[in-house]
């Protein structure tokens, strides 16, 4: 899964730091959304959606293959 | 899950429910004796269809939105505005052709790219972090109340003395109004929220909390202190704006979490096995116990949008100019999204509530309401666990007219020591 973020859309409501901490931040500066991890291990994908669809400005996506690849074994 | 996309709202079949093919009027009539639950006939519109035209009572029809993923959808499209002088409500006594536009501060009532301006310096304020920063200091604040209401002795009214100072005091602070000046600014908050004062002395307050927050304002441009206010004299908002939008967050924050915290407890207190949830609750639970209680309490029940331009939702046309009349009370009891919706549960995941809105209009302050509900509920019935109402639960007197639903009063008891 692989995660994007538009800092444009985003209203700082703070959501996804509520949902899923590991993932995402929120700037000191302007409150807006900070992507920790745009590739989270699986244990935190479910969060991670989750985070994606409660975002009140819809400044959160989400996307994954059609089918299942295989993953790489490092992830940068 | 049982997450719906707002697109799924758009697979609903194009015919009118049975029956539903007239206006209908706006239900507010809550079921006598039971304080928490929304109109019986919200539910029965829900049911029927999540999109319904809405009668007015002068003036052409407009719509009404029950159901959860209808409502949602609506508040996060571009599509619908939120200016005040769009909206009509469907409630006797409002202008027929719109809403006075909002005054300077007001981001409620403003879009795009106005709203974007105003509200993107004050989100870093009230970040998630930045909140829990301040549980020590909501921590201390709650323990004075308890102290105050322990000195009173019991029967006290929760509302005054615990439900409102709390936020008051909170916003007081986060402002950066002088600790010279809070006994002033409580004061006059205090009228402002008031549920018995005359109107002409709500006036005045709000015309000295008006004069009050300019001079601070200025007081704060020429000596910067580590405030809020002070914060916000370095982005490119007037004084006027300042000031406007120092207002709107009083009037944004006491009211809202004061009635949370009283209607909150009233509930609790109406139902031994929850509160009993709530003492055994850990981190975790307290946090669960907030979001359940944001969504049976829903506070903010009723909100507006007006189309912009030509809408499909819901397999219906709303044409450029109408408005939808959103009950998110009635989306956060819609139990195609919360199971056993009208039962309140404070062990259930709540998330995805509309307690705090939606879209780009969503509560600025709720992470600070979040920690406000989460250390007050808790301490309270810590301090008093044999906290009770001090009259007949059809007796508390509830709000019902306003804006913000809640209770005009809370006498409550206890046994002293």
């Amino acid at each position: 899964m692989r995660i994007g973020t538009d800092r444009d859309r985003c209203i700082g409501a703070g959501m996804c730091v509520l949902t899923a901490p590991e993932v995402f931040d929120q700037d000191a500066e302007d409150g807006r959304v900070l992507l920790l991890d745009a590739e989270p291990p699986d244990g935190l994908q479910g969060a991670a959606r989750r985070a994606s669809f409660l975002c009140p400005s819809g400044a959160i996506s989400t996307t994954s293959p059609d089918r299942p690849a295989p993953r790489p074994p490092h992830r940068g | 899950m049982q997450h719906r996309t707002p697109e799924h709202a758009a697979e609903r079949p194009t015919e009118p429910g049975p029956g539903r093919s007239e206006p209908v009027p706006f239900p507010r009539d809550r079921p006598k004796g039971c304080p928490f639950d929304p109109p019986t006939e919200l539910a029965h519109i829900r049911a029927e269809r999540p999109l319904v035209r809405l009668a007015y009572p002068d003036g052409p029809p407009g719509w009404l939105a029950t159901g959860h993923a209808v409502v949602r959808a609506v508040l996060a499209d571009p599509r619908f505005s939120g200016r005040y002088e769009l909206l009509r409500l469907p409630f006797p006594g409002m202008p027929a052709e719109g809403l006075p536009p909002a005054p300077i501060g007001d981001l409620t009532g403003i879009d795009p790219p106005e709203h974007t301006r105003l509200r993107k310096p004050l989100a870093g304020k009230f970040t998630v972090r930045r909140m829990r920063l301040l549980t020590e200091r909501v921590e201390q604040i709650t323990a004075e109340c308890l102290d105050a209401m322990a000195e009173h002795g019991p029967p006290v009214d929760l509302l005054t003395m615990y439900a409102q100072p709390i936020p008051t005091m909170m916003i007081c602070e986060l402002l950066g109004a002088p600790y010279a000046d809070h006994a002033f600014f409580r004061r006059h908050t205090e009228t402002l929220i008031s549920q018995s004062a005359p109107g002409a002395e709500q006036e005045a307050a709000l015309a000295a909390i008006h004069e009050y927050l300019g001079e601070l304002v200025l007081a704060k441009r020429a000596n910067p202190t580590d405030d809020l206010l002070s914060d916000l004299t370095d982005t490119d908002l007037t004084d006027a704006e300042l000031a406007g939008v120092g207002g709107f967050l009083l009037g944004a924050g006491l009211d809202t979490t004061a009635s949370m915290l009283a209607l909150g407890t009233f509930a609790l207190l109406r139902d031994p096995d929850q509160l009993a949830a709530l003492r055994t609750g850990d981190g975790d639970g307290i946090d669960r116990a907030v979001e359940e209680l944001m969504r049976y309490l829903a506070i903010a029940e009723t909100g507006a949008r007006a189309a912009l331009e030509d809408v499909e939702l819901d397999g219906q046309l709303i044409k450029a100019g109408e408005t939808v009349v959103l009950s998110l009370l009635a989306a956060n009891r819609d139990p195609e999204r919360f199971p056993d919706p009208d039962t309140l549960d404070l062990r259930r995941n709540a998330t995805g509530h509309l307690g705090f809105g939606h879209g780009v209009h969503q509560c600025l302050g709720q992470q600070l309401a979040r920690v406000e509900m989460r250390v007050a509920f808790p301490a309270l019935f810590a301090r008093f666990p044999t906290l009770r109402l001090a009259v007949p639960p059809e007796e508390v007197p509830l709000r019902s007219a306003a804006n913000i639903y809640g209770v005009r009063g809370l006498p409550v008891t206890w046994d002293g020591v």
